[in-house]
């Protein structure tokens, strides 16, 4: 019989981190070298930090590996450490009050990981760790076997589209590229927001798909565009990056070919409009981040006014798998236009939230319910935000549609930056339009007028309607900014920045009418729209609505009714959430 | 460019009905206004490169509104410049755009020149129908030449480029994000550049005015007279603005062979001597240590006669001659032969070698 073996893997992403992720392993390292476990087991423990694994309202998450029996736990703190080594390790009875629990199994089981396999599974600072799973052998079989053409028509045949923002056709865009005459070529890897996952899980798979991508149009310089606040995302990129050099995966003759190329960070700060190619790129060039008028293309006139691919690393994290496996694989996951899985950041008022990778296609649904394992505390589902800030509402009626670029575009929305905030009965609609334009008022770049003043017209007008001064002439107002916009705009996020009104208007147009012609928010979230008082049948004179109020807006004795002042009261609502006896009406 | 060449790079194109010819590299608005076609266009500017920041000169390529200082002339492009459709979203712009202006042309200095004016009474827009918050900025510039009124600043960003991309000094830029977007000096100090007024020049509002001439006479009020500029010998072509026999503004004319309508801060800014009491007006020669106003006869006689006499006695390297930068190349060829010749020494400089 062999020694046991014990793995501890340890989630050390951002959110891990965030969470005491560091702690928590010096505490399992600690505890287990002072008591000596080691030799009492008679095996080593190895230790692992991992990137996340997308459950991050679960954080920290810990696997203990003995004998290949894998045993995850969930929100675990240093003081849960010990009796995890000593019940589970020591003694084989794993803790079960602490093991994850059915969501944990339902959110990941549902889902379909392509780019996010590998996050949380692997160590992202181990270049053994990746070579163990295939790690750049597609890139050594592109450079070594396959023609740059042939790369391109494999890209191509898999039907991998942008996961940035439009779902451009990627291998389409390398060959508009490697076309052109004029030399030197780039490639450009946004590192965006949601990517932080894939950098921080699995850097050497962004690295390799640059590295395929830069020998596919021909390429001897790439870039990671990433914001320098994105600490260990640009840290673990930086390692793989010095690895693969000292591999010689990068550099010079790579391979052992006459195929050079290296990669360079550039480093960008708060701003939403560098997820917009020609933005990005004047970044780069070290400029104020304004979009650049289109035509001409990055793949005719890009980068330093060369020809040059953009894509986002979700897409480059695909391109080994997709070079690997080959692009009838890959074109066999998702619908008949949008091939592949795309990465969400299933947020909001769902149960399960984090980051999670569905195959193109999947319904609404399934992500909600499935894997996001519904509303919390089993409030009524209202809408979901599809696409980040500038995407479209999906209301429940539509909740049964699939997800690829067609279906979302065709209700308004984008498969955009990926997000996915889910709204429940207590959001109110114009509320959220509301947020989602202030958001983008702010991140606009100013260039453009319809965006620059539109936006910020819109926001007015909506926040007119929320205070409870709206008149239905606004609402024509809103509908007419929203078409100026829409097809006047420079960018995509002018152009793209009524479609949380659109889309929220057309299905919740009631809602927008009640907030003007009743003065009513449906919802009660808006404040100028809502009043708080006292129910006196129910109300039995406890005392503690008096004393959360932070106004002293109610009185009253002691078993007697209370009385609340409207005058004082600023519609907080810790009233209404304290009473146990119903007796605060919200109206 | 061989005859061959030039007709492969020739397109053809249809603008409101009128087929076209154009280069390949022109934009659609270059195309048109040649062709007599006006597009209303602010942040376009011949001098400066395309940035398509206003939208105001939409047009609609192939049924597309898509801007026309940005978009190339292709062969077969069917372009239309004043449907209803086009019409609409321009007006919508320029109601955009005045929803964010002080709207005050009644003392605005840029009236009657003023291009958003223009466009406003064009549109017959009065209110715009998207009112709303204006930005306010109470500081005002400290600077002697350029008067910043930011709140009538459009964004067009023309003063940006033409400061970067002609003059090469790049003094302002964006600063901010959204509605807040400001044109700036960096980290809002005062503007402290050249003072080349190039920025002035451009600016299609009232945002950029020079200080010398606030308040000094409406623009149609004013009679202008073209000169050459006396400050140096490149020479520039000016227009003097003229109000009450006093010049109140210098401009260029922009098709000037010399210098295309691009001024230098003494050139643009540099007039009020001319009608500074200080000035001198006649020759001055000193007696017993004292300045005497004389004639022009009586005091070239009297340097005349000085020279003779410094050479007879203490030979023709006594005496040097020293020019000005503001003579023209003629001016100063002479000049130099001058004292070569008739003086008879070498002893001869220029101030811009200093």
């Amino acid at each position: 019989m062999t020694d046991p073996t014990i793995e501890i893997k340890v989630c050390l992403g951002t959110s891990g981190k965030a969470s005491g992720g560091e702690d928590v392993l010096r505490a399992f390292k600690k505890f287990i070298q002072e008591s000596g476990i080691e030799a009492r087991v008679g095996s080593r423990c190895s230790y692992k930090t991992v990137g996340c694994r997308g459950f991050c309202s679960k954080d920290v998450l810990v696997d203990v590996i003995v004998n290949d029996q894998k045993t995850t736990y969930q929100s675990v703190k240093p003081i849960m450490v010990e009796k995890i080594v000593t019940d589970h390790i020591l003694n084989g009875n794993p803790v079960p009050q602490w093991t994850a629990t059915e969501d944990y199994d339902s959110f990941h089981d549902k889902q379909y990981k392509i780019v996010l396999g590998p996050c949380g599974e692997i160590s992202p600072d181990s270049l053994d760790d990746y070579l163990k799973i295939n790690g750049y052998k597609a890139a050594r079989k592109a450079v070594t076997k396959m023609l740059p053409d042939d790369v391109i028509s494999v890209v191509i045949n898999s039907g991998l589209r942008g996961r940035g923002g439009s779902g451009f056709l990627t291998g389409k865009k390398w060959e508009l590229c490697r076309k052109q005459p004029e030399n030197p070529h780039y490639i450009i890897c946004n590192v965006g927001e949601v990517n932080r996952a894939l950098a921080e899980g699995n850097p050497h798979a962004i690295i390799e798909g640059l590295l395929i991508g830069g020998y596919a149009i021909g390429a001897e310089k790439g870039y990671l565009y990433i914001r320098e606040r994105y600490h260990i995302s640009v840290e673990r990129l930086r390692t793989a990056i010095i690895q693969a050099k000292e591999k010689g995966f990068l550099g010079t003759n790579i391979f052992g070919s006459d195929f050079s190329f290296d990669i360079e960070f550039s480093f960008g700060t708060e701003a939403f409009i560098c997820g917009e190619e020609t933005a990005l790129m004047e970044s780069i060039e070290g400029k104020r981040a304004m979009p650049r008028p289109r035509p001409p293309f990055p793949a005719i006139k890009g980068l330093w006014g060369k020809p040059t691919v953009i894509n986002n690393a979700e897409t480059f994290s695909n391109i080994p798998m997709i070079v690997g496996k080959g692009a009838e694989w890959f074109s066999s996951i998702g619908t008949e236009k949008s091939k592949g899985t795309k990465v969400f950041t299933l947020t909001g008022k769902v149960k399960n939230n984090g980051l999670v990778e569905i195959p193109m296609g999947m319904s609404l649904r399934d992500i909600v319910y499935g894997i996001g394992g519904g509303i919390e505390g089993g409030k009524e589902l209202k809408a979901v935000q599809v696409g980040g800030p500038s995407g479209g509402l999906i209301p429940m009626s539509m909740i049964n549609m699939g997800l690829d670029y067609e279906s979302l575009s065709k209700v308004g929305s984008i498969v955009g930056s990926g997000g996915m905030v889910v709204f429940d009965e207590e959001d109110c609609i114009v509320s959220v339009a509301r947020f989602f334009l202030e958001f983008l008022q702010r991140e606009s770049c100013g260039k453009c007028t319809p965006c620059r003043v539109g936006t910020k017209r819109m926001l007015e007008l909506l926040t007119k309607i929320t205070e409870g001064k709206g008149e239905e002439t606004d609402l024509a107002r809103l509908d007419r900014l929203s078409a100026i916009m829409s097809v006047s705009s420079l960018c995509g996020l002018g152009r793209t920045a009524p479609n949380p009104f659109i889309t929220s208007f057309n299905h919740f147009k009631s809602e927008y009418l009640a907030h003007i012609r009743d003065r009513k928010c449906p919802a009660g979230v808006c404040k100028a729209l809502i009043t708080f008082s006292i129910i006196e049948e129910l109300c039995k004179g406890c005392g503690l609505c008096k004393r959360k109020c932070p106004t002293k807006a109610i009185t009253g004795e002691v078993k007697k009714p209370h009385i609340l002042d409207a005058d004082s009261c600023i519609k907080c609502g810790a009233c209404y959430k304290a009473c146990k006896f119903k007796a605060i009406k919200k109206v | 460019m061989s005859d061959f060449e030039a007709k492969k790079d020739l397109v053809t194109l249809r603008i409101n009905g009128i087929t076209v010819q154009a280069s390949s590299g022109e934009t659609v608005l270059t195309v048109a206004r040649r062709t007599g076609i006006d597009i209303p266009a602010l942040c376009h500017h011949p001098k400066i490169s395309s940035s398509g920041a206003c939208r105001v000169c939409l047009v609609e390529i192939n049924g597309v509104p898509m801007t026309s200082c940005t978009t190339h002339a292709e062969d077969k492009m069917e372009v239309i410049t004043n449907s209803p459709y086009i019409e609409h979203l321009r007006r919508d712009m320029i109601d955009l755009i005045l929803s964010d202006h002080p709207n005050d042309c009644m003392v605005c200095q840029k009236t009657g020149e003023c291009e958003l004016q223009e466009l406003a009474y064009k549109y017959g827009i009065r209110n715009p129908i998207f009112s709303g918050e204006r930005r306010i900025y109470s500081k005002k510039d400290g600077n002697p030449f350029i008067d910043r009124d930011m709140e009538k600043c459009i964004l067009c960003g023309r003063c940006i480029k033409i400061c970067d991309e002609v003059q090469g000094v790049g003094a302002i830029d964006f600063a901010y994000k959204g509605f807040d977007t400001k044109v700036c000096p960096p980290f809002e100090k005062d503007l402290n550049c050249e003072f080349c007024g190039q920025c002035v020049m451009v600016c299609p509002t009232g945002a950029l005015t020079g200080k010398a001439w606030i308040g000094k006479g409406r623009y149609w009020k004013i009679q202008e007279v073209d000169t050459t500029c006396p400050y140096c010998g490149i020479g520039c072509n000016i227009t003097l603005h003229i109000s009450d026999n006093r010049i109140v503004r210098v401009t260029s004319p922009e098709d000037s062979v010399v210098n295309k309508g691009l001024l230098c801060v003494k050139g643009r800014f540099g007039y009020e001597f001319v009608s500074s009491p200080d000035r001198l007006k006649t020759p001055l020669i000193r007696k017993d240590n004292e300045l005497h106003p004389a004639s022009w006869e009586e005091a070239l006689s009297y340097a005349a006669k000085r020279f003779l006499e410094i050479k007879e006695t203490h030979g023709p390297d006594a005496i040097a001659g020293l020019s000005s930068a503001r003579c023209t190349t003629e001016d100063n060829y002479l000049f130099q032969k001058f004292i070569r010749v008739a003086i008879g020494t070498n002893n001869v400089d220029h101030c811009a070698r200093l």
